[in-house]
């Protein structure tokens, strides 16, 4: 086969696909065909790029060119001048904010400088729906070095001196968690691959199966083969019908060319693995849950211990880890222990990837080593503050984590830090939050989410979260208590002794790190019944400033519940006990007379 | 497909499917030469199209590897055309060769980039970097 001289990546992550990558994908293949050029240049979908905020992504080598936001009708002009004539489509290259010129290649843009991709190595690179991109760059190679030539103890040994910790949430060292399940005896044992990501905003795992999903399969055998298991399970959510996709041909592929199923690389070790897909509760993702769900029973989960590594699926001996988790297992594996334990933090090997998303610029996919701080991860990375509005706080941890203030912004993050701040790593989501989110508001958000995704089981959890929601409710409308804050502290503790699972005894968090943080917004909506953020619609009120007012009756002519009059050229008048609070009338006036208040 | 029956075998294939990848990687790599051809009009007219192939058929022919070849806008020297650039990495100065016919080229990966041996007469002009 001739080479491909060039080669044109289009992303085919979901971000991507859902504005429209599919047809610029579409457009390339036809034009170059045209043209007589389908022999000379490849184009493939590949994985996430991470610059989601951009998309669609399309990516050129050898030349290193990185367009953004592509359409399909910009496919003939790249054609025409960048692949025939060698001249970049210089409106389509990235402009970065700081710098005001076009950025070609990747690695000058900001975005990517401070990032170390390992878990994300092979997305926006290989085409994962084609294993032998995945075996061009050493894929499968990790396998059969340790099903031809190491132990299972030495296995263990590797993971355990890497330091890796679990990316799913709790950051257990996931070698000792291996040696936990190795050590189980049993005539059968399970792999289980936590697929599930319920965390709002978070898609890491996603993007990761989407953009490379024999790294995790290949990851499991290693496992299945350390542990003493034949069969795998990936646990994930039905809503992710592309990484499903993605895995299915991944799998079908690996076994045709016997790199999974019986006897792989003929050495008698067998391994096969199988999807069972969730219907999309939050508490699914919690393990023991997800060993009830995968069996066919009610998502509840069960009491620990047994642990799974003693007793998981079908009541013997289980290995469950998180997506990320595994992605990062073949490159320890070919790099060795000291390389990966050479990155991050005394406590914190490695990278984390994080979806950071809210009012950031960059929204998208970012892998940094463990020990960046927030502020490199908001300004450097992401680009800074939407709007240029105020950075007021970053909730990681998902529902389970906390808000961190801006005043910690130079915290280093890993595992220990985020704990100590009154948060936790999580799974990776990393919300960012200005001047215009109000901190209890956003609290009752995340307590609505647990309550309604409590599984009921126990009652600190079920009634615990009900009690809370409703005081957070009480406080939002202007109508809380002093009291009312001593309340949720109280029953903040109790949920966070008290129950079942970890689903309940973080539930708290978010309470209780922005009354930590933001008392002094809790005393506003208590004491003087308003809003700083001015987000709290019981506590504002628009009104018309008369010397702005040029009577122009736009607002009034606007005001879907018509409660603003005056005559014409005449300051007009809103009735605060008709008013909906839609801001539709801030929004018309021409001279801005209409303010929050 | 058949089944892979052994770790070497797996690493015979990964050498066989190196291809798909390459260009790729060596995109990424910041110690690779690149080769620019000159493909706007005037190179293309003067027949940069078949420098590029012969170019690309060398470099498979004699198995280099870390180099891009890729195609550059006019150089503004359209007399000359076509013209190749080696840009070598980390700053080094640029060569510039003038009417590269596909006999030049194939000299050019021979003896520029696989011996290291200049090939003085056919030199345009050098200088500036990457
Ligand atoms: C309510 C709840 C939801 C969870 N959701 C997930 C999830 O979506 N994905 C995940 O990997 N772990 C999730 N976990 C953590 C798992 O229980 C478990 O710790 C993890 O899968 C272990 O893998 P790791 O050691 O590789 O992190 C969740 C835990 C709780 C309590």
């Amino acid at each position: 086969m001739a080479n491909f001289r060039m080669h044109i990546l289009i992303c085919g992550g979901t971000g991507c696909m859902s504005s429209h990558s599919p047809e610029v994908h579409k457009n390339f293949i036809d034009i170059l065909g045209k043209k007589g050029l389908s022999k000379e240049i490849q184009v493939l979908k590949t994985g996430c790029f991470g610059f989601c905020e951009q998309g669609p992504i399309v990516k050129i080598y050898p030349d290193n060119i990185f367009y953004v936001g592509v359409t399909g009708q910009d496919v003939e002009e790249i054609i025409n001048e960048h692949v025939i004539k060698g001249r970049p489509v210089q409106r389509l290259l990235y402009v970065d904010p700081m710098k005001k010129s076009p950025q070609e290649e990747h690695k000058d843009i900001a975005f990517y400088q401070s990032q170390v991709r390992i878990a994300l190595k092979n997305c926006g690179l290989i085409d994962p729906e084609n294993i032998d991109d995945y075996i061009s760059v050493r894929g499968y190679e990790a396998l059969g070095e340790c099903i031809t030539s190491k132990t299972p103890e030495e296995i263990i040994k590797i993971i355990k001196d890497s330091g890796l910790r679990g990316r799913g949430g709790a950051g257990f060292p996931t070698g000792l968690k291996w040696e936990f399940a190795q050590k189980s005896a049993s005539d059968k044992k399970y792999v289980i691959c936590n697929a599930d990501e319920g965390d709002p905003g978070a898609f890491m795992d996603r993007s990761i199966l989407e953009g490379d999903p024999h790294a995790v399969l290949e990851a499991m055998a290693i496992c299945g083969y350390a542990i003493g298991a034949d069969e795998g399970v990936i646990y994930i959510r039905a809503e992710y019908p592309l990484a499903v996709k993605r895995l299915q041909v991944a799998i079908a592929q690996a076994e045709e060319l016997g790199l999974l199923g019986d006897s792989i690389l003929g050495t008698g070790f067998n391994f096969k693995i199988t999807l069972s897909l969730g219907a999309g509760a939050f508490v699914c993702g919690e393990e023991t849950a997800l060993l009830n769900s995968v069996e066919g029973g009610r998502g509840e989960p069960r009491v620990r211990p047994p642990f799974p590594a003693v007793k998981g699926l079908y009541q013997k001996p289980t290995n469950i880890n998180n997506v990320e988790t595994y992605a990062n297992i073949t490159q320890i594996i070919l790099n060795g222990p000291e390389w990966f334990n050479s990155i991050g933090t005394e406590t914190s090997k490695g990278t984390k990837v994080f979806a950071l998303a809210g009012k950031i610029n960059n929204v998208g996919l970012v892998e940094v080593p463990m020990g960046t701080s927030i502020r490199d991860i908001i300004y450097k990375i992401g680009g800074g503050i939407r709007g240029g509005k105020k950075f007021k706080a970053i909730q990681t941890g998902g529902p389970s984590g906390g808000c961190i203030p801006a005043e910690l912004m130079d915290l280093k993050i890993d595992y220990e830090t985020l704990n100590a701040a009154g948060s936790m790593m999580g799974s990776g989501g990393m919300i960012v939050m200005d001047e215009d989110d109000c901190m209890v508001n956003i609290a009752k958000f995340y307590l609505e989410f647990t309550l309604e995704e409590s599984c009921g089981k126990c009652t600190p959890c079920r009634i615990g979260t009900t009690r809370i929601y409703e005081i957070l409710e009480r406080i939002t409308k202007g109508q809380g208590k002093m009291e009312d804050l001593d309340a949720l502290k109280e029953l903040g503790e109790v949920i966070r002794d008290a129950s079942l699972c970890s689903l309940g005894q973080t539930a708290p968090n978010p309470v209780l790190s922005t009354i930590d943080y933001f008392y002094d917004e809790y005393l506003a909506h208590i004491q003087d019944k308003k809003c700083p953020a001015k987000a709290c619609t019981d506590l504002l009120e628009y009104v018309v400033i008369d010397e702005k007012c040029i009577g122009c009756t736009l607002c009034a002519r606007n005001c879907p519940v018509s409660c603003i009059s005056g005559a014409v050229k005449k300051p007009h008048h809103i009735d605060q006990s008709k008013c909906i609070k839609c801001g539709v009338c801030e929004s018309k006036c021409p001279v801005k007379a209409i303010i929050k208040q | 497909m058949s089944k892979i029956k052994s770790l070497d075998e797996l690493r015979k294939i990964r050498e066989k499917v190196s291809d798909n990848t390459e260009v790729r990687i060596t995109g990424e790599s910041a110690d690779r030469t690149i080769i620019a051809v000159g493909m706007a009009t005037c190179g293309i007219a003067a027949g940069a199209r078949e420098t590029m192939s012969a170019l690309l058929s060398e470099i498979e022919a004699k198995n280099v590897k870390n180099i891009s070849v890729i195609a550059t806008g006019c150089l503004g020297y359209c007399y000359a055309e076509p013209l190749v650039e080696i840009r070598p990495p980390h700053d080094a100065p640029i060569v510039r060769y003038a009417n590269v016919g596909a006999e030049l080229a194939k000299e050019i990966i021979d003896k520029h980039i696989c011996e290291g041996t200049f090939i003085e007469d056919a030199i345009f002009n050098r200088g500036g970097s990457n």
